[in-house]
C-alpha cells in the first residue's frame, strides 16, 4: 500500500479539523463551512473541474425491494441513490465540520433546547416548484411519524416540536442537545416537496442529478439537474448505477472498464485489485466496527474480571491483519475512535496480554466450564474466522472458550441482543452521544451488552446539553473510561470503507463518514 | 369417436392443469410454513404486539388458510397476482419484465445449444469411439462438471477483463436495441450453453446408438447408404422421443435454474427477483414466482410428452 503514510497524515489532519470545527454556534459555523469547502485538500484544490461524461458506478448491497422513499433507505444502494437526487438541510464534511446545505445558517438558544435553521431561498425542486419552509417542516414531520417507518425515526424522537417561522425552521427539543445539527445530517432526512407525504417514492428533490429511471436491484439512471442551486458540484452530464451484488462481478466490472467506481471491495482482493492497471483502491477509516458482546448481567459475564480476561485475551492486531487484511485499525473496547468529534486520545490502548488475561481469569474464580461464543457468517464478514482466532489466543491464556456456529437466518432476532455472548457489528454514528445513546445507556433498546452504570448514564446525558466544548470532552472521556474498564463490549477492530475507483476519476477526497466519499462521489469528482 | 391422438393430447393437457393446481396448493402451503410470521418479518425489530395485530388484520392473516388460498387462487385466475408487501407495488408488471428477460436469455441459449447438441450427438455417433467422439464427450463432460459460477468467472476473466470482447455485466433495460441486448448477454449465453450442452449431447448419442442396433439400420447399411444419411434420416427420427425429453428438462432448467448465472452476470431475471423477496419474506411475490416456475416446468414437460406421442407413427396412424 503505497499511501499508508499519506493516509495516516490525512487522518490526523481530519481529526484536528473536526475538533477545531466543533464550535456550537451558528454564524461561526457558516463561516467555517465556507472556508472548509474552499480549502479542499489534495488534487481538488489544484485543478479546475472538467464538465461532462457519464459516471458509471457498480454498487453492492442493492435489492429489487428497495424503494426511493429516503426514509426507508437501509442499504448502500438506497443510500447512494438518494444522495444523487436529494439534499439534507445540513451535511457533515470529510473534515467532520458542519456544512449548511438547504439551510443557510443555524443557531440555538443558550441551553441548546431550541434550534433555528434559516432556509436557503431560490432553491428549486426537480419538478420546477420552489422549495419553501413548509416543505422542510413537512419533511421532518413525516420522519417523526411512526407510520412513515423512517430510518431517522429514532433521531426525531428527541424533538418535541417542529415549526416554520418566516424564513426559519425551528426545532424545540425535550432535552438539551448540542449535537442536533449532526443528527439532522442523517442521510434519510432529504427534503421533499410537501415533505413527500403524498408520494414518498417520487424521487423529486433538490439534488445535483434528477432521477431518469429507477429499476430497484438492477439499474438507476440520473441526468444532470440544470437548475442546481449549488453550481460548484455535479460535474457529470449524468450518472448511472448498476447494482452488482456479487463481489467478483463487481471487481471484474471495474477492471474491465464497464464502471468507473465500485463500493465494498472485498479486503481479501483489495491488495490485488490495487495492482491492476487503471484502478486505485481507496481505503478510508470510518466509525464502523466489529464486536464481540457480553451481557454484563448474565453469568459468567456478570463478573468484570472475566470480562477483562476475555478483553486481554484477544489479539487485535492479528485480527486486523487476517480478517481485514490490514484495511482497518485496532479497536479499544469502546465503540468510538478518532473519527468522532471530541474523541479522547488519552485513553490507553488495551494490549494483548496472555499474562493479564490469565491473571484476571484466575481472579474471576470461574469454574472452568466452557464459555460459549455464538457466531454466524453474517455477524460481520469473517466473523467465524475471527472467533476461531479469538478462541486460539484465549485457550493459550487458559480460558475455555468454545465457538458455537449458527446460521445467518434468524441471527439478528434469535441471537443478537438475546444470547449472552455473540459476535455483531455496528455501522457507527456521527457523534459520540448518538452511539452511546443507541447502545450503551441503561435505557437503550439496543443495549446489547446490558451495560448498566448510573454514573455513565449521568455523564452522557449531561454532556448532551453541555455547550462548553472542553467540559463536554472531559465528560465523554470519563464516560468512555468507565465503559473501557467495566463494559461488556470487546471491540477488536474498526473496519475501513474500501472502494475501487478508476484512475480516470479526479477529485477524490477520503471521507470518513460513509463509503464513496459519503455518497458524494458524483457531486465532487470529474473525469480527467 | 375422436382421433386417438386428440384424446391423448386432451388427457395430457387436463393432467397438466391438474398438476398446476396441485403445485399451487404446495406453493401456498409451503409459504405458510416458512419459519417466522409474515407480519413479524415485515416489522422486524420495531414489532410490538399491537402493531403486529394491526398488520395481521390488514394483511388478512387472521382468516382461515383455506379461504385465503381460494381468495389468492381466484385472484390469480383473473390475472391478479396481488401486490408486493415490501414496496406496495402490483406484482404482475415487475414480474412480467423479469420473466421476459429470463425467457429471452433462455431462448437465446436454447437456440444455440439445442441444434448444437443434436449435431454434436450425430457427429459422435458417426465417429463413435474414434477421436471426434472422444473429444466431444470429454469437452462437454468437462464443461457440465465445472460449477456454473466458476465457468462464469473464467469467461469473465478471459472475454471481459483480458481481451474486452464482451461485457462482464449483462444488465438489460428498456430502450436497448436487439443487437445491444444480444451483445450484453453474450457471456451468460456462453456459460448456459456450456452448462446444458453435455447432457443433451450425451442423450442424443445414447438414444441414436440404441436405435443403431436395430435390424432396419443394418438393412440401410447393406443397401450402401452413407453413414451420416443413415444416422440422420433413419436412426434419429426414431430417437426423437428420449431426446425431446432431455431437451425440455434442460430448457426448463434454463428458465428456473439460472439464479447463479444471473447473479454473476448481474442479469435482471426471475431468479434474483425471487431470492430478494424470499429474504424479505415477501410472500405474495414468492407465491407468484413459484407459480410461474411451476407453469414453465409443467408446460415444457407437457410439450415433451406431446412431441413423443406425435413422433410415434403407431399413434399418428391408427389402424
Amino acid at each position: 500500500m503505497k499511501d499508508d503514510l499519506a493516509r495516516l497524515i490525512d487522518w490526523i489532519d481530519a481529526g484536528g479539523m473536526s475538533r477545531r470545527g466543533f464550535l456550537g454556534r451558528a454564524s461561526a459555523f457558516g463561516l467555517a463551512a465556507a472556508l472548509g469547502s474552499a480549502v479542499l485538500p489534495g488534487q481538488a484544490r489544484a485543478e479546475e473541474p472538467k464538465k461532462g461524461g457519464i459516471l458509471k458506478i457498480g454498487l453492492g448491497g442493492g435489492e429489487s425491494t428497495d424503494a426511493l422513499d429516503p426514509g426507508l433507505a437501509d442499504g448502500p444502494a438506497a443510500f447512494n441513490v438518494n444522495r444523487q437526487w436529494g439534499d439534507c438541510i445540513i451535511d457533515v464534511s470529510a473534515e467532520k465540520e458542519l456544512q449548511p446545505r438547504l439551510a443557510e445558517s443555524f443557531d440555538s438558544n443558550e441551553d441548546s433546547t431550541v434550534w433555528t435553521f434559516k432556509i436557503r431561498k431560490g432553491v428549486k425542486f426537480h419538478d420546477g416548484s420552489e422549495m419553501t419552509v413548509d416543505d422542510v417542516v413537512a419533511t421532518f414531520k413525516r420522519h417523526s411519524d411512526e407510520n412513515a417507518k423512517s430510518g431517522a425515526y429514532g433521531i426525531m424522537q428527541g424533538i418535541k416540536e417542529i415549526s416554520g417561522d418566516g424564513e426559519n425552521v425551528v426545532f424545540t427539543l425535550s432535552t438539551p442537545n448540542a449535537d442536533l445539527p449532526y443528527l439532522l445530517a442523517d442521510y434519510h432526512l432529504i427534503v421533499q416537496p410537501k415533505g413527500g407525504v403524498d408520494n414518498p417514492n417520487a424521487g423529486i428533490g433538490t439534488g445535483p442529478y434528477k432521477v431518469k429511471s429507477a429499476e430497484p436491484g438492477v439499474r438507476y439512471v440520473f441526468e444532470k439537474n440544470a437548475d442546481d442551486w449549488d453550481a460548484t458540484r455535479g460535474h457529470y452530464d449524468g450518472v448511472e448505477f448498476l447494482i452488482i451484488n456479487d463481489t467478483t462481478a463487481r471487481t471484474a466490472a471495474l477492471q474491465s472498464g464497464q464502471v468507473h467506481a465500485i463500493n465494498r471491495v472485498d479486503p481479501k482482493v483489495a491488495k490485488l485489485l490495487s495492482r491492476a492497471p487503471g484502478v486505485q483502491v481507496k481505503s478510508v477509516a470510518g466509525p464502523g466496527h466489529y464486536v464481540f458482546i457480553m451481557h454484563c448481567d448474565k453469568a459468567p459475564f456478570d463478573n468484570n474480571d472475566l470480562r477483562l480476561a476475555l478483553k486481554y485475551a484477544i489479539n487485535r492486531q492479528e485480527l486486523v491483519d487476517k480478517i481485514l487484511d490490514g484495511f482497518g485499525s485496532v479497536g479499544n473496547d469502546v465503540p468510538i475512535n478518532s473519527s468522532y468529534p471530541l474523541f479522547d486520545e488519552a485513553l490507553p490502548q488495551r494490549e494483548f496480554s496472555l499474562e493479564k488475561a490469565a491473571e484476571h481469569y484466575k481472579k474471576s474464580g470461574h469454574d472452568g466450564s466452557p464459555i460459549e461464543l455464538i457466531v454466524a457468517d453474517g455477524a460481520f464478514p469473517g466473523a467465524v474466522d475471527a472467533a476461531a482466532l479469538f478462541q486460539a489466543s484465549a485457550t493459550q491464556a487458559g480460558i475455555p472458550l468454545v465457538i458455537k456456529r449458527v446460521p445467518d437466518d434468524g441471527y439478528w432476532s434469535d441471537v443478537w441482543n438475546v444470547k449472552p455472548f455473540c459476535a455483531s457489528y455496528w455501522g457507527g454514528r456521527p457523534v459520540q452521544d448518538q452511539m452511546y445513546s443507541t447502545a450503551y445507556l441503561s435505557t437503550a433498546d439496543w443495549n446489547d451488552t446490558k451495560f448498566k452504570n448510573a454514573e455513565f448514564d449521568e455523564l452522557i446525558l449531561a454532556a448532551r446539553g453541555e455547550t462548553d466544548e472542553a467540559k463536554r470532552k472531559e465528560m465523554y472521556a470519563k464516560a468512555t473510561t468507565i465503559l473501557w474498564e467495566t463494559g461488556g463490549v470487546i471491540c477488536p477492530m474498526f473496519n475501513d470503507f474500501v472502494d475501487g475507483v478508476s484512475e480516470t476519476i479526479v477529485g477524490w477526497v477520503d471521507d470518513p463518514n460513509l463509503e464513496l466519499m459519503n455518497g458524494f462521489i458524483s457531486s465532487k469528482t470529474w473525469f480527467a | 369417436m375422436a382421433h386417438p391422438v386428440l384424446t391423448l393430447v386432451a388427457q395430457r393437457v387436463a393432467l397438466g392443469l391438474l398438476l398446476l393446481l396441485a403445485a399451487s396448493v404446495l406453493i401456498f402451503v409451503g409459504t405458510q410454513i416458512l419459519p417466522g410470521d409474515v407480519a413479524q418479518a415485515i416489522l422486524g425489530q420495531s414489532a410490538t404486539p399491537e402493531t403486529l395485530a394491526n398488520l395481521r388484520q390488514e394483511l388478512g392473516l387472521n382468516e382461515p388458510v383455506v379461504s385465503r388460498y381460494f381468495g389468492w387462487l381466484f385472484g390469480v385466475l383473473q390475472g391478479d397476482l396481488g401486490t408486493a408487501l415490501s414496496n406496495g407495488q402490483p406484482i404482475a408488471p415487475a414480474l412480467g419484465t423479469r420473466l421476459g428477460n429470463t425467457l429471452f436469455l433462455a431462448a437465446t441459449a436454447a437456440v444455440i445449444a439445442v441444434p448444437l447438441a443434436v449435431l454434436l450427438g450425430l457427429v459422435s455417433v458417426r465417429y463413435r469411439n474414434r477421436w471426434p467422439d472422444k473429444v466431444i464427450s470429454a469437452v462437454t463432460l468437462a464443461t457440465i462438471s465445472v460449477p456454473e459460477f466458476l465457468l462464469g468467472y473464467i469467461v469473465i476473466f478471459f472475454f471481459a477483463v483480458q481481451y474486452r470482447l464482451l461485457p462482464s455485466l449483462s444488465t438489460v433495460y428498456d430502450g436497448m436495441t436487439m443487437g445491444e441486448r444480444l451483445y450484453a448477454i453474450g457471456l451468460p449465453v456462453i456459460v448456459l450453453v456450456l452448462a446444458v450442452l453435455g447432457h443433451m449431447m450425451r442423450m442424443t448419442r445414447a438414444a441414436i446408438l440404441n436405435v443403431m442396433q436395430s435390424a432396419y439400420v443394418e438393412t440401410a447399411e447393406l443397401k450402401g447408404l452413407r453413414p451420416f444419411t443413415i444416422i440422420a434420416k433413419h436412426a434419429f427420427p426414431n430417437a426423437i422421443a428420449p431426446v425431446v425429453n432431455v431437451v425440455m428438462i434442460n430448457l426448463a432448467y434454463l428458465v428456473v435454474g439460472v439464479v447463479v448465472v444471473e447473479v454473476v452476470f448481474v442479469y435482471p431475471g426471475m431468479g434474483q427477483y425471487l431470492v430478494d423477496h424470499v429474504a424479505k419474506r415477501d410472500v405474495p411475490v414468492v407465491q407468484a414466482c413459484g407459480l410461474v416456475f411451476a407453469g414453465v416446468y409443467i408446460g415444457l414437460n407437457l410439450i415433451a410428452d406431446l412431441v413423443s406421442i406425435l413422433a410415434n407413427p403407431r399413434l399418428r396412424h391408427p389402424k
